[in-house]
């Protein structure tokens, strides 16, 4: 705080007069964020008033407690990919992951306790993904995870790999008392080359969510993907037995059974 | 679909899991254009005349065609069942064949995916219906799509409809494995169409389930069988009655085609008439 009112007004970039503005609240919150909310030498009132709402956004973005994005950044990421994907054809996966019995660890932990697992299980879901994917707190024990490029015979691999993860966390609550927590994992890939919307996809990711407690828990549901599947191992076998006069299309001849 | 499971998530009714009622047989398929809604309407014919009563529900709602087989384009239909502007009994018809229908309607694609309340409104028509017939044909959409899969989940028995050709046995191959393993059944009856030789039926239905068995059953500790109900001959009366948008069941009740349908709609009432309702 001290020393910039006296660069201020000598300041020639600028016509804000940062001795005016109420930057109390801001450069509080920044501080708290472990930001520097103070103007540093050097920089004009320009570059200062626009790290102050740079360092606000980042903050609008962010949950407190976890360190993840919040719901609004998540919201924000989530629109883009259906733009990308609309557009691209990409392969995008969100994923909706659920703390299991959370409320128990809470009522026989206490607040702090489910805290910190709340803490140590995003740390842990950060360090599962790449960077290009985006990992927010969507709710109370709830989070949600954007995976884009992600080809859906490795989506499972992925939400396996993050539940293996924290089922094998080690949480410390206190001094010499750590606990485990488990999460269901449910998991839905955007309709390539289709705009969707934010509410259907999460729906559907919310559906496998579902499934994934009714289930049992500790598990990853995924939608099936909407092509069929089928090996070409699988067609071999289909046809290798049926004679060809079975089939209604006569010249079905064996090098086209597996295209 | 496993009762012991309670449910763990905070949901409406509409969303829970569903049991298989014993009425509700489904008519789907791997890939469309196999004649499922033509096995429908005239299965449905055919069990009318065993003096069953039957109905057919259009459940292809995005894409349902029953009316324009049937030749039926009425005011009412179960769009407006769902938006509460009909009653049931509103909308339900007499179609030739003796049987009753109750037609998507073409307000239907927006009903194409699968909400809640979807899932809610087709359970509550369903579960009226159920009371007042004694078989409730669900034709349903072709593929894996969520309203397909929650229609065939309703039905105690799946007919799966393939015509002999590699394109259509594959989808039907790749829908059978989706059921198998999402809704836990241990049977699927598979009605070849437009069969062009004898046994063809059988032959299929049994490397399918060769196939099944090395790649789906194998991982289940359970059984699956795909049983054969039944070849439909290749017919070009079929093609005319099509055409003339008539029910086969009716205009030419002796043709091969209608032959086989009247002998399948024999062996499925022998299912029904061993089960309770």
């Amino acid at each position: 705080m001290p020393g910039f009112t006296a660069l201020t007004s000598s300041s020639p970039d600028s016509l804000v007069d940062l001795a005016t503005l109420q930057l109390d609240d801001a450069r509080a919150l920044l501080e708290h964020d472990a930001q520097n909310g103070d103007r540093e030498a050097g920089e004009s009132a320009t570059q200062y008033l626009q790290r102050v709402i740079n360092g606000l956004c980042d903050l609008s973005l962010k949950d407190p407690l976890t360190g993840l994005g919040n719901r609004r950044h998540f919201h924000g990421a989530l629109s883009r990919a259906i733009e990308t994907v609309a557009r691209s054809g990409d392969s995008v996966l969100l994923l909706l992951l659920d703390i299991d019995h959370f409320k128990s660890i809470n009522d026989t932990h206490g607040h702090l306790a489910g805290d910190q697992v709340l803490r140590a299980l995003s740390a842990c879901l950060a360090r599962c993904v790449r960077p290009v994917d985006t990992v927010a707190r969507y709710g109370g024990e709830e989070f949600a995870v954007i995976l884009p490029h992600c080809r859906p015979a490795f989506g499972r691999t992925v939400a396996e790999r993050i539940r293996a993860s924290v089922a094998a966390l080690a949480i410390d609550i206190a001094p010499l008392q750590s606990i485990s927590a488990t999460l269901s994992i449910g998991g839905a890939y955007a309709p390539e080359w289709v705009r969707s919307t934010p509410e259907l996809w999460i729906e559907r990711a919310d559906q496998q969510l579902y499934r994934a407690k009714t289930e049992g828990r500790n598990r990853v549901c995924i939608e099936q993907p909407r092509e069929l599947a089928v090996s070409a191992e699988e067609k071999g076998l289909l046809f290798s037995q049926l004679e060809l006069d079975e089939l209604a299309l006569p010249d079905m001849a064996p090098a086209r059974v597996n295209t | 679909m496993n009762p012991t499971l309670a449910p763990a998530a905070p949901d409406t009714p509409e969303t829970l899991p569903v049991q298989p009622i014993g009425k509700v047989v489904a008519v789907t398929s791997g890939k469309g254009g196999v004649g499922k809604t033509f096995v429908s309407a005239n299965l449905a014919a055919a069990l009318a005349k065993r003096g069953l009563r039957v109905l057919v529900l259009d459940a292809d709602l995005g894409l349902a065609n029953l009316d324009v087989v049937l030749n039926l384009y009425p005011k009412l239909t179960l769009h407006d069942v769902f938006t509460g502007k009909a009653t049931l009994d509103e909308a339900i018809l007499p179609a030739p064949g003796g049987f009753s229908v109750l037609l998507a309607g073409s307000g239907m694609v927006e009903y194409s995916r699968l909400t809640p309340e979807v899932r809610g409104e087709f359970l509550r028509v369903v579960h009226s219906l159920v009371p007042r017939f004694d078989v409730i044909v669900l034709d349903t959409g072709a593929g894996i799509s969520d309203v397909v899969l929650f229609a065939v989940s309703l039905a105690s028995e799946v007919l799966m409809v393939a015509t002999p050709e590699p394109t259509s046995l594959t989808d039907a191959y790749a829908t059978i494995k989706v059921l198998v393993g999402q809704q836990q059944r241990d049977r699927i009856r598979l009605i070849v169409n437009q069969t062009t030789r004898a046994g063809s039926g059988v032959a299929i239905t049994h490397q399918l389930q060769q196939v099944l068995d090395r790649f789906v059953v194998g991982s289940l500790g359970r059984p699956f069988t795909l049983s054969h109900l039944g070849d439909i001959p290749a017919d070009p009366e079929v093609r005319q009655a099509v055409m003339k948008r008539q029910l086969l069941m009716q205009s030419l009740p002796g043709c091969p085609a209608a032959t086989a349908l009247t002998q399948i709609a024999r062996t499925l009432a022998e299912k029904f008439a061993s089960k309770p309702g």
